[in-house]
């Protein structure tokens, strides 16, 4: 038992309002300086629709991911001898076009315009090329909302595979809002992917990072990630992607997406997982069970023998302790409600996704009328939302999708009997039984899921510096630096006490 | 004047100014050492471009290796005839030239004919596509139709013992004075790129990932001291 611990986040998408305010806090952290204006760490999609860039879950043609091929994984775009073949082009890289064009206005023409007839306006201008751009054709989120309609609605791949017709009328048609940030994966592709071995993940907290010391520019990153979450910064020719903001995370303080979030959709924890069984568990035969392998990976922190396997293995008690107050182990592997993206990619995702009820509760319009067990059906109606869902979230397991939608339809349910009356809602409840849960725990998560102050949806471990032997020094490193002796060759004159 | 200096100092120059700059480039300007691809802005015409011209300048390099590092007596005992050498390296040669070639080509006017990537090619990177058209046209000429009209230059017995012995601190410098101009040339230009190269974009050769096919497929790293089952 090789025991490491991960910074994981859970989103609960049926808080997100598709508000932007995480990529807008993000890219001016993060993503404002030449050569990353296309780039966003964070995104915020609307599905269904084709997302940034164009169709990246379209894995026949970037070939992102892993395959299983005679039970051994490999990478879908090939392995290093492959790689090294085609290094000096590659074939499944995304060009700019399918980002987009990055492009500033010409707002000096405002000021500097001659007086006329006319109102000035200031024109869109690439930061690629410094030219007018007359007539922008993609941009980012220019689907938000549904407005490509039907246009891009259909370039959707999860849409493609679905076997029914997606109504595109007003009325009758459904969507929801998709943060994405970097999965930092427990097998991740990017990882594999780089000749260089410049990208790694953090054997402390999981993150997965770029040395741009080692990054040599060569782009496979760029299409091996299946969520297309390493981006080529074009200006110093090296790749860059999310993490975790880790400046912040190390103080313990939540990601930059996270602290702004104005739904508060988002939740941070820490989980602790076996690294031997990682290998075994993304290479399982049928895509399917792939969310259920990849849940037996996490060890419980409470388990006394993993807690003393873990202080054995280097993680310390305030670890062990956010460990067990994480709200993604809550969630995610306590009372399973959050569903990893995309899990058929098998490089086993660490951002999870509590998928949303909304498109469907949308459609319900007698709910007034409601029995308890009225909303079975009434979640079993809506096949193609949830059809949707389990293309992005399980593989296409409805099952899964459908006792998550109904434990949460259950937790409504609950909540609406205890507060508010005028629904019946006993123990022995259908829905109940059918979400497979309690009355206590459909009252803890709710407390999660609504009303959780920061401290229980943040709760992140500061960073370990504590086998830094020169800590005092950089601590206390003075202005005198330069000029005094290193510290700890200094001859004093006279005695000094012990310790000092 | 012409041996002490082009065939016997010029070329120290040209290999102490690779090593001593390469060298600090890599430890001192770590963070701009890269193969700075402009693939992200344009894809169709770099297809052609680099693949032309990254395998046709291995071919060539795996050629020189064979024309002048290694040793005619070799060939000799192997049993390798001169027409027969002379024949393989025309046309290996030959089509390794031609396509660096044409892979430049299409490269030098890729930088001027897409708007993105004009947008972000530097003098620099103009100066070496030019160079190495400059030192590529020179040697696919000399291949292809000195070797074939003037006559097959037994480069064997002047260059290749020459550049040999700058290796071992011994220049052998006469041995140029009765090489043609043209392969005089080519020579002086090629150590001139030699020289060039810490201060391009050329440094990415330097790089390239031999290793990735042995090392393992995921990489962990962690902080000085920690998981050291220190307790």
């Amino acid at each position: 038992m090789r025991i490491k611990a991960q910074v994981a986040m859970v989103m609960h998408l049926d808080k997100c309002i598709g508000c932007h305010t995480c990529s807008v806090t993000c890219k001016n952290v993060w993503t404002n300086r030449p050569g990353m204006e296309y780039v966003w760490f964070n995104n915020v999609e609307t599905r269904p629709g084709t997302g940034y860039p164009k169709q990246w879950e379209n894995t026949d043609r970037y070939k992102g991911g892993w395959v299983l091929r005679n039970g051994k994984l490999h990478l879908r775009a090939g392995g290093p001898v492959t790689k090294l073949a085609s290094i000096f082009y590659n074939p499944n890289m995304a060009d700019m076009n399918e980002f987009y064009e990055p492009w500033t206005y010409d707002f000096q023409h405002l000021h500097k315009r001659k007086k006329g007839d006319s109102i000035p306006v200031a024109r869109p201008r690439s930061t690629i090329t410094g030219d007018f751009i007359d007539k922008p054709e993609w941009g980012p989120n220019w689907d938000d909302d549904l407005a490509g309609g039907s246009e891009t609605v259909p370039l959707d791949p999860n849409v493609q595979k679905l076997q029914e017709h997606i109504a595109m009328e007003y009325e009758k048609t459904f969507m929801m809002y998709l943060p994405r940030i970097c999965e930092h994966c427990l097998n991740p592709s990017c990882v594999a992917s780089c000749p260089s071995g410049a990208l790694y993940k953090r054997d402390e907290d999981g993150i997965v990072l770029v040395d741009q010391d080692a990054c040599r520019g060569w782009r496979f990153c760029m299409n091996g990630c299946p969520y297309h979450k390493v981006y080529y910064n074009w200006n110093t020719h090296k790749a860059e992607k999310c993490n975790f903001c880790y400046p912040r995370t190390e103080a313990g303080l939540p990601t930059i997406c996270s602290e702004t979030c104005v739904g508060r959709i988002r939740y941070i924890g820490v989980v602790l997982y076996d690294a031997d069984r990682v290998k075994a568990a993304a290479s399982v035969e049928d895509p399917k069970d792939l969310y259920e392998s990849q849940l037996s990976v996490f060890l419980d922190p409470f388990d006394p023998e993993v807690i003393a396997e873990a202080e054995i293995q280097g993680i310390n008690h305030s670890w062990i302790e956010s460990a067990q107050q994480s709200p993604v182990y809550k969630l995610a592997m306590k009372w399973k409600i959050a569903l990893p993206l995309h899990p058929e990619y098998r490089t086993l995702p660490m951002v999870w996704y509590v998928p949303p009820l909304s498109p469907i509760m949308n459609h319900i319009t007698n709910e007034q009328e409601l029995s308890a067990e009225g909303y079975i059906p009434a979640v079993d109606q809506m096949r193609i939302p949830m059809e949707y869902l389990a293309s992005l979230l399980t593989a296409d397991d409805t099952a899964v999708i459908r006792r998550v939608l109904l434990k949460m339809a259950a937790m409504r349910v609950h909540m609406r009997a205890k507060t508010v009356g005028g629904i019946d809602f006993s123990d022995e409840s259908k829905l109940l039984k059918e979400a497979d849960t309690t009355p206590e725990e459909l009252e803890e998560m709710a407390r999660l899921l609504a009303v959780a102050k920061y401290n229980e949806r943040f709760v992140i471990p500061t960073g370990r510096r504590e086998m830094n032997n020169d800590l005092d020094y950089k601590r206390g490193a003075c202005s005198i630096e330069e000029l005094a002796p290193p510290e700890g060759k200094v001859t004093y004159p006279f005695e000094r006490s012990e310790g000092l | 004047m012409e041996v002490l200096f082009w065939w016997t100092i010029f070329p120290y120059m040209c290999g102490t100014i690779l090593v001593v700059a390469t060298f600090y480039r890599f430890v001192y300007r770590g963070k701009s050492w890269t193969a700075p691809s402009t693939e992200i802005f344009e894809k169709k015409w770099l297809r052609v471009g680099s693949m032309l011209f990254h395998y046709g300048i291995i071919f060539a390099f795996i050629g020189h290796i064979m024309g002048v590092l290694i040793p005619i007596e070799v060939y000799n005992a192997i049993g390798v005839n001169d027409e027969t050498y002379h024949f393989f390296a025309i046309a290996g040669g030959g089509l390794a030239g031609l396509m660096v070639v044409i892979g430049l080509l299409v490269l030098f006017f890729r930088k001027f004919a897409h708007p993105r990537v004009r947008a972000h090619t530097t003098a620099g990177g103009y100066f070496t596509i030019i160079w190495l058209l400059l030192v590529a046209g020179l040697g696919t000429y000399m291949t292809l139709i000195y070797n074939t009209t003037v006559g097959a230059f037994e480069y064997r017995l002047a260059i290749g013992p020459w550049f040999r012995s700058l290796f071992t601190l011994h220049p052998m410098a006469d041995l140029m004075i009765g090489v043609p101009l043209l392969f005089k040339i080519h020579v002086i230009v090629s150590f001139i790129l030699f020289a060039m190269i810490p201060f391009t974009s050329l440094v990415h050769m330097f790089s390239f990932p031999l290793r990735y096919p042995t090392r393992a497929p995921q990489q962990y790293r962690a902080r000085d001291g920690y998981n050291k089952n220190s307790r």
